[in-house]
């Protein structure tokens, strides 16, 4: 799997962050998102969906 | 296509927690169907959890007031005869890219990591709250003493405004977001907050402090107007939802002990628990509204350019093509994250993850606090906040033990 993000797209709404810090960031200057890793392993796959789906923005996408 | 159309919007509850049951019909029929408004534009009332989300995350909506038609539930059935210009600032009510540039300026000092260290903080505000609580003896309005102080000591707090001088923009505020409030009192209550947020900005440029509105007027980014209206937004923001959660969350687990029982006895379900409430009750009536900007498909529905969209967040919020279970039933185990009480979209709550922490610090605590909290007053008296933009509950009598 891998993660891309748009940070244009961003709104800055931490929601990639509550659902994992492991994967996602946010810039402390303007709270966009900073992207951890690329290729989460397994064990962070299900994380990273669900913050694609929940991103406000539609910033995350997952391939 | 048959479409069902609504010739006004159902705003009556039958129960103090759930949407109105008509709304709650509509979206069994269609989760897209039409709605006149009191201009008699036929519009759209979109009440599916997807749906919802379809809209608010598509940018071939604008969320420019000018642009939208209105109801005439507000204002004494009475509607503005001009629409409103969006106020400079007011990045709520702006499209890109006015509302990204505005939105960056302040995005930096809401994310989970800055929320997440002001959690000690925030715990401080909330115990001493409970201690003042403790000191009225056994019983108190919950409102007045715990709901409302704790999220407005937070916002004056970390926007830089002396909480002493609440009192000069709270009943302004309650006057701006009252239904019953006439067009005229609630443009006059937001000229007298606007004066209020002249001044504190031109406080801050002189005697700057360590806060938030001193940090945004010192980038020189935005123009005094920009800033006094972001001020604003935040002010009114910041306690006026978190208040009404409190409030009537309480009255919620109150009236849910098998819930309350869950939570008392397993601590780590709070961060879920809050999810829940939110998706529970929403906490507006209705709403928001968008109009298409150009002609757009929502659902197999062409939505024509200017047609304006009600989307009703109560109602995605109980949508059974997305919550698991029975969503008309209160369950703090549920998964709910996916909700959309703090919206979707590029105008999602800027201040959510604050509110998330503030409410998780503030259920938990009340609760273990005064563990035989309970209700002083008839649940059926319980006066509601019908009345008002943002739902709750005026005051919340309880008891305890002391």
């Amino acid at each position: 799997m891998r993660i891309s993000v748009d940070q244009n797209k961003c709104c800055g709404s931490g929601m990639c962050v509550l659902t994992d810090p492991d994967l996602f960031d946010q810039n402390d200057e303007d709270g966009t998102v900073v992207l951890l890793v690329e290729e989460p392993d397994a064990a962070h796959e299900a994380t990273a969906k669900e913050a694609a789906g929940l991103c406000p923005a539609g910033a995350i996408t997952v391939s | 296509m048959t479409e069902l159309i609504s010739d006004e919007l159902p705003i009556t509850r039958q129960n103090p927690f759930d949407p109105p049951a008509e709304v709650t019909r509509i979206r069994e029929t269609a989760r897209v169907s039409r709605l006149k408004f009191s201009d008699g534009h036929l519009g759209w009332l979109v009440t599916g959890h997807h749906q919802v989300r379809e809209v608010l995350g598509s940018p071939k909506f604008t969320n420019n007031p000018n642009r939208h038609h209105l109801l005439d539930i507000r204002f004494q059935g009475e509607p503005p005869k001009e629409r409103r210009q969006p106020q400079p600032g007011m990045f709520l009510s702006q499209d890109p890219p006015d509302h990204t540039r505005l939105r960056r300026m302040l995005q930096g000092q809401f994310t989970v990591r800055r929320m997440n260290q002001l959690s000690e903080w925030i715990g401080t505000i909330v115990d001493d709250q409970i201690e003042h609580l403790r000191s009225l003896g056994g019983k108190a309005d919950l409102v007045t003493e715990f709901a409302l102080p704790v999220p407005s000591l937070v916002i004056c707090a970390l926007l830089g405004v002396d909480y002493s001088e609440r009192d000069r923009f709270q009943e302004d505020t309650a006057k701006l977001l009252s239904l019953d409030s006439t067009f005229e009192e609630a443009m006059d209550a937001m000229a007298r907050i606007q004066v209020f947020m002249r001044e504190l900005i031109a406080r801050k440029k002189e005697n700057p402090g360590d806060d938030m509105i001193s940090d945004l007027v010192a980038t020189g980014e935005p123009t005094d107007e920009e800033a006094s209206n972001m001020a604003m937004l935040l002010l009114l923001a910041g306690h006026e939802t978190t208040a009404n959660m409190l409030g009537l969350g309480t009255f919620t687990l109150l009236e849910h002990p098998d819930q309350l029982k869950i939570l008392k006895d397993e601590p780590e379900v709070i961060d879920n628990a809050v999810e829940e409430l939110m998706r529970y009750l929403s906490i507006i009536h209705f709403g928001p509204v968008r109009t298409a900007a150009e002609d757009v498909e929502i659902d197999g529905h062409l939505i024509k350019a200017g047609d304006t969209v009600l989307l009703h967040v109560p109602a995605a919020n109980r949508d059974p093509e997305k919550f698991t279970g029975n969503p008309e039933e209160l369950d703090l185990r549920r998964p709910a994250s996916g909700h959309v009480a703090f919206g979707h979209g590029i105008h999602q709550c800027l201040g959510q993850q604050l509110a998330r922490i503030e409410m998780r610090i503030a259920f938990a605590r009340l609760f273990a606090a005064f563990p035989d909290l309970r209700l002083d007053i008839d649940p059926g008296e319980v006066p509601l906040r019908t009345d008002m933009g943002i739902y709750g509950v005026h005051s919340l009598p309880v008891a305890w033990s002391a």
